[in-house]
């Protein structure tokens, strides 16, 4: 089976080839500039592998949370690739692609998602599978849901954020942590693998964004009355 | 002989149309999103930019399926790359370029007012080079010369406001819901003529330069001075309507004279104004000119335009296979000057 994924949600603009378990990733950090290279760095290793469109089983996104443009971006370019060379899409959740890029099997993932706030997931991994202990929510760090038991990797940009705050939160239930683990393709192509290999891949159209934060703008009846 | 897909997602509207270089425009879909921003008194980009994803793939395969056309018949995709919203524009040009990859076809970036230019191009009777076009829209008053495709001179713009905002924020005061501006010319039909006279900002000034930002401040005196009762906001109405048109007409009257011209090319969502197209015409016959509309359904932002504005530059420059999708949020129409 052959997966190629893209993951673009933070400065990093990122993609990968999986192949039957192996992984080529390509990824570097271009600030804002992912609409310029996106396409270029998924040609390039497509044509280094060998490998056409045609040839895939399926195209893989990282659906965010993260920025709101970047995730866009990478279901805009899942949909147009996956539309043209009729392929299946499955779009995976940054904040578990950011425990599967840990290397542990119990993470907590937090993202910075401005504005004060986290994007924040807690993950366990049994025999090779993942489950979500605390599903994928935004909140204030210093709300973000409680653990129990200690030995927790921490993860994701959240804790470079809000690193006092979440530490003092799960004092003495952190292993580690790694403020730099940042979303990257290899890692949702291989959380996507299994999911297309039992048919779960989902037509082009409805390959869509996760935000998380809905909230973005009041209405005109939510709005304070002001002199006119 | 070419078949050109084209997205338009600059703001509020996704448009898809599929353009044939010999058979014309064979489909075209439309999805506005003014009923979602009503409620937030104006255009909020990223709810904008959050509807155009759900809507591009479902409008492409609507319109594949009208036209009877397989996606692999497909040339090229044309896609607006600007001006515009950054976040809208974006959606269509990442969907717009991975798609001509996946089709191993060109991607044609095309500049929004270009596509509103040449609109009237779609239309019987069409024009012909050289003309004058008045662009009118929610964003853009603009008064070029059109001697062909890429090939354009500016004469005059507004300074502040667009025509298109003044009309809508003419109607906020009146109370009318965003966008309000269709809306208050429909209002302004059951309006006194005389009763309100309102500043005709830069008539006299010399230039085919606009400015509209004091007329919204006129509005808003007149109705703080007035209690607004049916009649009296229908003559407000009819007031700043009549002040907005008959600046226009004159500017753009101006502006075939000045060039020696007798064809002029209204476009943009206020080419729609029934009583600035009349003037117009009025004004037009006078002088001998003649005056080209594109059809109503093109006068707002479409993608018919853009996949036409598209088919016409694949004819002109060579394609680069190049899947870069960087859009322009601003971006001067005088830039993509050929020559």
């Amino acid at each position: 089976m052959k997966i190629l994924a893209i993951e673009t949600s933070t400065e990093f603009c990122s993609v990968a080839l999986w192949q039957d378990g192996v992984v080529s990733e390509k990824s570097e950090n271009v600030g804002q500039k992912h609409s310029e290279i996106l396409v270029a760095m998924l040609d390039g290793l497509l044509q280094q592998a060998g490998v056409k469109l045609a040839q895939l089983d399926g195209i893989a996104f990282g659906e965010g949370p993260g920025s709101f443009t970047g995730v866009r971006i990478a279901c805009g370019v899942a949909q147009g690739l996956a539309l043209g060379a009729n392929l299946p899409v499955i779009g995976i959740c940054t904040l578990q692609a950011v425990a599967q890029g840990s290397g542990r099997d119990k993470v907590i993932a937090a993202l910075d998602a401005r504005m004060a706030e986290v994007y924040f997931a807690v993950y366990e991994k049994h025999e090779g599978v993942w489950h979500a202990v605390c599903a994928p929510c935004l909140c204030l760090p210093q709300e973000a849901p409680a653990v129990t038991g200690s030995g927790w990797q921490a993860a994701g940009s959240g804790f470079a954020a809000h690193g006092e705050v979440l530490q003092a939160r799960y004092a003495g239930q952190l292993a580690a942590i790694d403020a730099a683990c940042v979303p990257q393709a290899g890692a949702i192509a291989a959380l996507a693998a299994p999911l297309f290999a039992a048919g779960k891949g989902l037509d082009a159209a409805l390959a869509m964004p996760l935000y998380l934060r809905d909230k973005v703008a009041l209405k005109t009846s939510e709005r304070l009355p002001v002199e006119r | 002989m070419k078949l050109i897909l084209g997205i338009e997602s600059s703001c509020d509207e996704t448009g898809v149309a599929l353009y044939h270089t010999e058979r014309g425009l064979l489909a075209h879909a439309l999805h506005s999103q003014i009923a979602m921003h009503n409620e937030y008194g104006g255009v909020v980009p990223e709810l904008a930019s959050r509807d155009h994803v759900r809507h591009v793939l479902p409008l492409i395969r609507e319109i594949a399926a009208q036209a009877d056309c397989k996606l692999t018949d497909i040339d090229a995709v044309a896609y607006t790359q600007g001006p515009g919203l950054s976040g809208a524009l974006l959606v269509g040009a990442s969907v717009a370029c991975s798609l001509a990859y996946a089709l191993s076809i060109p991607a044609l970036g095309v500049h929004h007012l270009e596509g509103h230019l040449l609109s009237p191009l779609l239309s019987k009777p069409a024009p012909e080079f050289p003309f004058v076009a008045l662009l009118v829209s929610g964003g853009h008053t603009q008064l070029m010369r059109v001697d062909g495709v890429g090939k354009y001179t500016l004469l005059g713009e507004t300074l502040d406001d667009a025509a298109g905002e003044a009309f809508d924020k003419s109607a906020k005061l009146l109370g009318l819901n965003y966008p309000g501006g269709a809306e208050l010319a429909i209002l302004a039909l059951t309006g006194t003529p005389g009763r309100f006279k309102l500043p005709r900002p830069m008539l006299h000034s010399g230039d085919l330069d606009f400015s509209f930002s004091g007329l919204k401040t006129a509005v808003r005196t007149l109705s703080k001075q007035h209690t607004l009762d049916v009649q009296t906001r229908a003559d407000i109405a009819c007031a700043a309507q009549e002040a907005i048109v008959e600046v226009l007409a004159s500017k753009a009257m101006a502006a075939l004279k000045q060039s020696g011209l007798k064809q002029l090319v209204v476009a943009g969502g206020v080419g729609a104004n029934q009583q600035l197209r009349a003037q117009l015409d009025r004004t037009a016959k006078k002088s001998g000119s003649r005056v080209f509309y594109p059809d109503l359904e093109f006068c707002t932002d479409n993608g018919a335009m853009i996949a036409f504005a598209g088919a016409l530059r694949l004819q002109q420059q060579e394609t680069k296979r190049d899947y870069r999708f960087n859009v322009k949020p601003r971006w001067d129409l005088q830039e993509l000057n050929i020559g």
